[in-house]
């Protein structure tokens, strides 16, 4: 796993009780919790769409990959707009945050790999884990995690295939 | 309107004119001796050639110089539209086509095409003046009356077309080419000195010219200003004292007088050519935009529509009758906005299907079957994208049934049938969809060899159960052929899985059927995806959905108890006929209680009926369609997702995935489908 050269310019958002950083250039904007249209069929990862300025845009809740609580939103609660590459192409989707923070420059000599052991996340879905005033913070790979739900091996893709034979 | 760049024009021009040309002598084969696709085609080489060399593609004029000329000579009775002279023809539409893409590159291959032509034009047909030589069809499309004769041609320029570039010089050397003629200035309408206006061409022109029947040539050099300009045209002996007067209808009895020859053939055969002429005509009330244009005005119109239906709710709920008068107002001007846009976008089918009679043209001399091509339904209107991104798709199965399909004609004439084969390309539509069909009369599809190369490829095992329809598709695997052999056609990497792709990334469906002995049709199921169709909101549980419109066939009430004395057969009897139904609670997984009076919403598509039980039927609305993102892509039962008016996102029900869902041979969406 290589880091970034310098330092990591990153939105810090809070997830349950762990605290979330991504590129701060991949967000679009940050919009107060709105209507979600559930969408019936599709993995709880990507279970929802949202209007954003007349866009239809799928809101995806990383808790659900990183096997977290999600309880019901709040006054904080916040959608981060993000444009994601999905099979290489860009994909602007939401994603939801239980508070958002701040952005803030995380050094890259601070970054570490995500240890194998000792965590309760899938490995492959953490680029690396940061450190700051003491505490870590968790930098999720969104394109592995996005890729996931939309594999074509998954059981749900192949029998919606099959069904539409 | 600010035009970029008059080449651009001059292509656009000329790729359809080529297009015309193709269709015209591909017209020209069936039916040699017809005087006006000839003409049309003459006049579509001459054309190309006067504005090729106007916007600099010299090389292109060059070119079709020898072309134009040996159709005059066809056009003239001394030579005759063969089998061969169409077939260089076509090659020669094909290097200009490739001249006009690529005017910079090195293209080669013209001068064999030109050194073909020059044989078979040769075939020992001496100059221009001897018109009772050669080959035998002449006798009846040469007949007397085209002997050349001296016609007096009169004419003033417009007073305007200096500033817009026109040299008369120019015009003069193009008429001089027609034949021998005698040029005589007409100076009796240059006025003072003082009032000489130096832009203006005051001379005219008298041109005396020995040709058989310049008029049709003449129009085409003055193609440009013959609609502002002054001109007659009168046969010398017959006119001469009308010759100095400047009464266009001169011109009208010169072409009332050709007429009987042009009779003498077959009356039937000339409908198609005055189809052909059709663009011409219209071309001047047409309108030439870039597509990105009516892009971006469906968008502006798409998001107008939104708002409409934003306004028209909070109006609804407002006490201010101005208010309301206003949002009926905006919302029948926007659904007028979004209708005349939309129209704009649909284009016949028949602009593609032209395409394919080259292909079939070429394929079938290639593979050697003589092969009927018939076309049906080309007035049936789809939107341009999804015209465009159709093409490939047909040309694959085209040349599938072409190639595996059709039998040789010795097994055909074998197995009783006509030896010449026949592909059918239609299209119909069908509720909100559209049919296009693709059908061959040859052998059918092999089951057993299906399953037998499936299994060698791996694709199932030998004791995979699989329906007919399920074994069919599997043509369409990546990496299947059922070809013994690989021939030009296949094996170039590019295969059925191709078409599969297409069709499923436009939402449609394939249907495959086929007779054994007697061919097979596959039937591409479209949507009419458009951007903005009339939709039915409905409510199941606390979600809202869209059903298009056109798909919706009735409402009724799902009578109390139905479930009492069902037991698992879910119909309904709607006036005698039986209707299955998809109680949507139970396709999307809803939890929440249902209602106590449900609805039934009975969609067609294809043949199939179908109902759909929703919770409550909220009314209708103009609907966005926007689409789903990647993520969301393989929801089949979804074709899309609009904005209501409340600013929420509600999805698009795909009328025909969920009426295939209901049929006995498909899986139907499990209710496992909610996956964590």
């Amino acid at each position: 796993m290589s880091t970034p050269a310098t330092s990591m310019n990153a939105l810090t958002i809070r997830l349950d009780d762990e605290l979330f950083a991504v590129e701060a250039s991949q967000v679009r904007e940050i919009l107060d919790l709105v209507p979600i249209t559930e969408v019936p069929n599709t993995p709880a990862f990507v279970g929802g769409l949202i209007n954003v300025r007349g866009r239809v845009v799928p809101l995806a809740d990383l808790r659900v990959m990183f096997g977290m609580e999600r309880p019901e939103p709040d006054e904080d609660t916040r959608i981060v707009v993000m444009e994601v590459n999905i099979g290489g192409e860009p994909t602007v989707a939401g994603i939801l945050a239980d508070k958002v923070h701040d952005v803030t420059d995380i050094e890259a000599a601070s970054i570490e790999e995500a240890p194998k052991v000792g965590m309760r996340w899938r490995p492959e879905f953490v680029k690396g884990i940061g450190k700051r005033n003491g505490g870590f913070i968790i930098i999720p790979d969104m394109e592995r995690i996005f890729e996931t739900p939309g594999d074509r091996n998954s059981p749900a893709a192949a029998s919606e295939e099959r069904s539409a034979l | 309107m600010n035009v970029s760049d008059p080449t651009d024009t001059f292509r656009q021009e000329a790729r359809e004119l080529l297009e015309q040309l193709e269709a015209g002598l591909l017209d020209l084969e069936q039916d040699p001796a017809n005087s006006d696709l000839i003409n049309f085609a003459f006049r579509a080489l001459h054309t190309i050639k006067g504005s090729g060399a106007m916007f600099g593609f010299t090389r292109v004029a060059e070119f079709v110089h020898e072309f134009e000329t040996a159709f005059d000579r066809v056009r003239k009775g001394q030579s005759a539209a063969n089998k061969a002279l169409i077939e260089v023809a076509l090659e020669a539409k094909d290097h200009i086509h490739r001249l006009i893409e690529e005017p910079d590159a090195e293209v080669s291959g013209g001068n064999e095409i030109l050194a073909t032509l020059r044989i078979i034009v040769d075939g020992g047909t001496p100059a221009r003046e001897s018109d009772k030589v050669v080959e035998a069809p002449l006798a009846d499309t040469a007949p007397s009356a085209d002997a050349p004769t001296w016609w007096r041609l009169v004419f003033y320029l417009p007073s305007d077309c200096l500033a817009f570039g026109t040299n008369p010089i120019l015009l003069l050397e193009e008429l001089a080419e027609l034949g021998p003629n005698r040029v005589l200035a007409l100076t009796d309408r240059i006025p003072d000195l003082d009032s000489l206006d130096p832009e203006v061409p005051h001379i005219g022109w008298q041109v005396d010219i020995e040709a058989a029947d310049p008029a049709a040539a003449i129009d085409d050099i003055f193609m440009f200003l013959r609609d502002s300009m002054e001109l007659t045209l009168s046969r010398l002996e017959d006119a001469a004292p009308a010759s100095d007067a400047d009464v266009p209808e001169e011109v009208t009895p010169v072409a009332v007088a050709e007429a009987p020859a042009a009779t003498a053939k077959p009356p039937a055969k000339r409908t198609k050519p005055a189809d052909r002429a059709e663009p011409d005509r219209t071309a001047a009330t047409s309108l030439r935009v870039p597509a990105e244009r009516l892009d971006e005005l469906m968008d502006r119109v798409g998001e107008l529509v939104i708002a409409q239906a934003r306004l028209t709710q909070i109006a609804a709920t407002s006490s201010d009758t101005a208010l309301k008068t206003i949002a009926e107002e905006l919302e029948r001007l926007s659904s007028g906005l979004r209708d005349t846009s939309m129209g704009i976008r649909m284009v016949p089918i028949g602009s593609l299907f032209g395409r394919f009679r080259r292909l079939v043209h070429d394929l079938s001399g290639e593979l050697g079957k003589p092969i009927e091509f018939v076309t049906a339904g080309e007035d049936t209107e789809l939107d341009k994208t999804m015209i465009e991104r159709l093409a490939d798709p047909l040309v694959h199965l085209i040349r599938n049934a072409m190639d595996h399909g059709l039998e040789s004609a010795q097994a055909r004439a074998a197995s009783g049938k006509p030896a010449k084969g026949t592909v059918r390309l239609s299209a119909v539509y069908s509720g909100a969809e559209v049919a296009i069909s693709v059908s061959d009369d040859g052998a059918g599809l092999d089951a057993s060899r299906i399953r037998a190369k499936a299994e060698e490829n791996g694709l199932i095992t030998p004791d995979t159960k699989l329906t007919e329809q399920e074994l069919y598709h599997l043509i369409f695997a990546p990496g299947f052929s059922t070809a013994k052999e690989v021939t030009s056609l296949s094996g170039r990497g590019v295969g059925m899985d191709v078409v599969k792709r297409t069709i499923d990334g436009l939402r449609g469906t394939i249907d495959l059927t086929t007779i054994p002995g007697q061919g097979t049709t596959a039937t591409l199921r479209l949507p009419l995806t458009l951007a903005i169709i009339d939709g039915m909101l409905v409510r199941v549980g606390n979600g809202r959905y869209t059903i298009p419109l056109a798909a919706v066939e009735e409402c009724v009430e799902l009578p109390e108890g139905i479930e009492a004395h069902a037991k698992g057969r879910n119909f309904l009897d709607i006036r005698g006929s039986l209707v299955p139904y998809l109680r949507l609670r139970e396709v999307f997984g809803t939890s929440a209680p249902p209602e106590p009076f449900q609805k039934v919403v009975i969609v067609s598509s294809g043949d199939g009926r179908v109902g759909l039980v929703v919770d409550q039927i909220i009314g209708n609305n103009q609907t966005v369609i926007k689409q789903l993102s990647k993520l969301h892509s393989s929801i089949k039962s979804f074709s899309g997702a609009t904005i209501l008016g409340d600013g929420t996102v509600a999805l698009i029900l795909d009328t025909a995935h969920l009426v295939a869902s209901g049929q006995p041979q498909g899986e139907g969406y499990s209710l496992s489908g909610r996956a964590a």
